[in-house]
């Protein structure tokens, strides 16, 4: 109780509540927006919040994060353009609606599904933490490393069809983190005896660089286009009674996000997948999907809007990010010598309700924003995509150029935008990078210290989490090899047609 | 036979330039691999587990195995056209990186404000845009990034040298806030 009064009072000062509506609204718009996203938003925000209190410059992400993918549906229902690529599913559906003169309901129902994904899975995250307290203190160094092996595994094989592609990248951000001169031994290792290399790759700059100015750069080279117009009319809450006659789909839906949203390295995408599957497969009307099913939508909406909250589970229990994002705000932490993992839950379990409590916040917000604001929000997202990119790039020197007035952080940015460019355009994952350099830098550390207690290999494996997350990753490797030898198989077999879209590599 | 197995393997969906950046990738991750030993050391006295080169050792043979595998996924992968075009595109981003550090090496001299509004009116008329309305939005977007950054959030953004010839009763505002 003392917590929950403590973590009120945390969250009642000017700075959050101010940080909530900006972050909140902020968001909206930016999801709104087709080419900018929440990863470029917070990776250009994120030296910013270096100077506030870390429970503001959280506060401020999280409502990013979280309302991001609410904006990201109105294009995509509307003028079917996805805000975020999250939302691309929501197209589906969403404009077939659109088109049969039904934008207000289709938009209604997806502002609720996302409502009910939120508040779904802050409510898990706030049931579950009692299991987390309890678990979290049993997690020691070798459990760690054996959770974050796990991660980077995950992250590898989630990105199907691009599996060697996401090893060799995520193994390239792990060579990143190794840059500079290794704090143990005091060696240098691949400074090429250049003093700017001495200090190592900064993460913010590469995430600036692979994310936001990446994307500048694609806007700004790429033909400009503006999104079409549009008007909606109508009552745009009528969709949360609408929603009550889906609830089976709602809630199945926002629970394949949890579960998605808590494992490392799947995420939106999955748990979309699974869940369009799932309300397909259980409806009575499966060959409208794709065609402007309700059903299809909610299921889309509620379960990506789940995972931002469950991918706070992995990061505040453990210390370890499951995506980008998280993995951005665990700088945040960092920064701020406040270490998320077991003695966060033991030592500032106020500050952990008080995350909770503007993350249910910022759902209300934004709900309630939306009430207002959706013809404004079309009007805004008509800006050149040209000009969207002069806009991300002028922001992008701030985040980069505020962290140490260092020009050498601006060239290596600007490399990793050009590098951050050509995957984008060669439809290669940039998230294992980024999930390579955190996990990485975990696993170094951590195995370390955890090896120093062990005699024999048997011995990294004797405790009972640490057992059980080995038999998971052994378990994980011979699914996917499973997997693999049964497409191979069907491959195999004869076809009735050809279908040369459906390869795999890895 | 074995070449057909291979095909089905490894075959997906390739883009154009998929197998330039591809042999670039490996081209990059062999050059490591044979600086492996010269720039990192390893460390007398210290388990395998401590030694500073594990790591790097791990993460650049994982660079190497999988970029030849992705290597050997994009050869085996059907072609589309256009592979040198792409190329261009992403050179063409070249130009844009070029104005960006022009503006980053700017911004000592000639302090954030003037150089921020600088900087987007030119890259507005750069990327097309010429109506007044458009270059008015361009300035007011400059001055709105630099009043939040600088002079609200208190950014660490240093001041212009330019500013120190102002009259003193501007120069401590622009110092402090643009």
């Amino acid at each position: 109780m003392d917590n929950l009064i403590s973590g009120f009072a945390i969250l009642a000062q000017w700075q959050v509540v101010v940080a909530l509506i900006i972050g909140s609204v902020g968001g909206v718009i930016i999801g709104a927006l087709p080419g900018v996203g929440a990863a470029v938003a917070i990776a250009i925000l994120l030296p910013a919040t270096f100077s506030f209190e870390p429970i503001v410059g959280l506060t401020l992400l999280l409502g990013i994060y979280g309302s991001s993918m609410y904006g990201g549906a109105i294009p995509a229902i509307l003028i079917n353009t996805p805000g975020t690529a999250v939302n691309a599913l929501t197209t589906y559906d969403g404009y077939p609606m659109t088109k049969r003169g039904e934008g207000h309901r289709a938009l209604s129902l997806a502002y609720s599904a996302s409502f009910f994904g939120g508040i779904f899975s802050i409510l898990c995250l706030i049931i579950l933490s009692p299991v987390l307290a309890w678990v979290a203190p049993h997690f020691g160094s070798r459990e760690i490393f054996l959770a974050a092996l796990m991660g980077i595994l995950l992250v590898v094989l989630a990105h199907r069809g691009q599996t060697f592609s996401a090893a060799m990248l995520a193994s390239f951000g792990m060579f990143l983190n190794t840059v500079g001169l290794e704090p143990v031994k005091y060696t240098k290792r691949f400074t090429f005896d250049q003093s700017w290399l001495s200090s190592g790759i900064n993460l913010i700059v590469v995430v600036l660089g692979l994310f936001a100015i990446s994307q500048a750069l694609l806007l700004l080279v790429d033909r400009d286009h503006a999104p079409g117009e549009a008007h909606v009319k109508g009552n745009i809450f009528a969709g949360l009674k609408e929603l009550l006659g889906l609830k089976r789909i709602a809630t199945v839906s926002s629970s394949l996000g949890v579960l998605m949203g808590m494992v490392p390295g799947t995420g939106e995408f999955t748990s979309q997948f699974l869940s369009y599957t799932y309300a397909q497969k259980t409806s009575k009307d499966p060959d409208k999907f794709g065609d402007g099913s309700p059903e299809g939508l909610v299921a889309s909406e509620a379960a990506n809007n789940a995972v931002p909250g469950a991918a706070m589970i992995p990061l505040l229990a453990l210390g370890i990010p499951g995506e980008a994002l998280t993995a951005m705000m665990l700088s945040v932490f960092y920064v701020h010598n406040v270490i998320p993992g077991p003695q966060l839950f033991a030592d500032q379990m106020d500050f952990v309700l008080a995350l909770y409590m503007a993350l249910i916040l910022l759902n209300v917000i934004v709900l309630v924003f939306l009430l207002f604001s959706t013809n404004l929000l079309l009007k805004i997202i008509q800006i050149p995509t040209r000009f969207l990119g002069v806009m991300i790039l002028t922001l992008s020197f701030v985040g980069v150029f505020s962290l140490r007035n260092s020009v050498t952080d601006c060239a290596i940015a600007a490399g990793f935008g050009v590098f951050g460019l050509i995957l984008k355009r060669l439809n290669l994952p940039i998230v294992p990078i980024i999930l390579g350099m955190v996990l990485g830098g975990i696993m170094e550390v951590k195995l370390r210290s955890a090896m120093a207690r062990v005699k024999s290999p048997l011995d990294f494996i004797d405790r009972p989490i640490a057992a059980i997350l080995f038999v998971m990753i052994l378990l994980i490797i011979a699914l996917h090899i499973r997997t693999l030898v049964q497409e191979h198989r069907d491959r195999l077999k004869p076809q009735p047609t050809g279908d040369e879209d459906t390869t795999q590599q890895g | 036979m074995i070449a057909k197995t291979l095909q089905d393997m490894f075959r997906r969906y390739r883009r154009p330039g998929d197998i330039v950046f591809a042999v670039v990738f490996l081209a990059f991750a062999l050059f490591l691999l044979s600086q492996l030993g010269s720039e990192t050391k390893v460390v007398k006295r210290t388990k395998w587990f401590a030694q500073p080169a594990l790591w790097p050792t791990v993460a650049i043979w994982g660079m190497v195995i999988f970029s030849a595998l992705h290597l050997l996924s994009s050869a085996l992968s059907p072609r589309i056209p256009g592979r040198w075009k792409e190329v261009g595109f992403w050179l063409l981003s070249l130009e844009y990186v070029a104005y960006f550090l022009i503006y980053v090496v700017a911004v000592p001299w000639l302090g954030y404000l003037p150089s921020t509004i600088l900087f987007v009116v030119f890259l507005a008329l750069r990327t097309g845009f010429r109506t007044a309305s458009v270059l008015s939005l361009s300035v007011i977007f400059a001055v709105v990034v630099a009043v939040l950054f600088r002079a609200l959030l208190q950014v660490n953004i240093p001041a212009g040298k330019i500013y120190e010839q102002l009259p003193d009763s501007i120069r401590v505002f622009a110092l402090t806030y643009l």
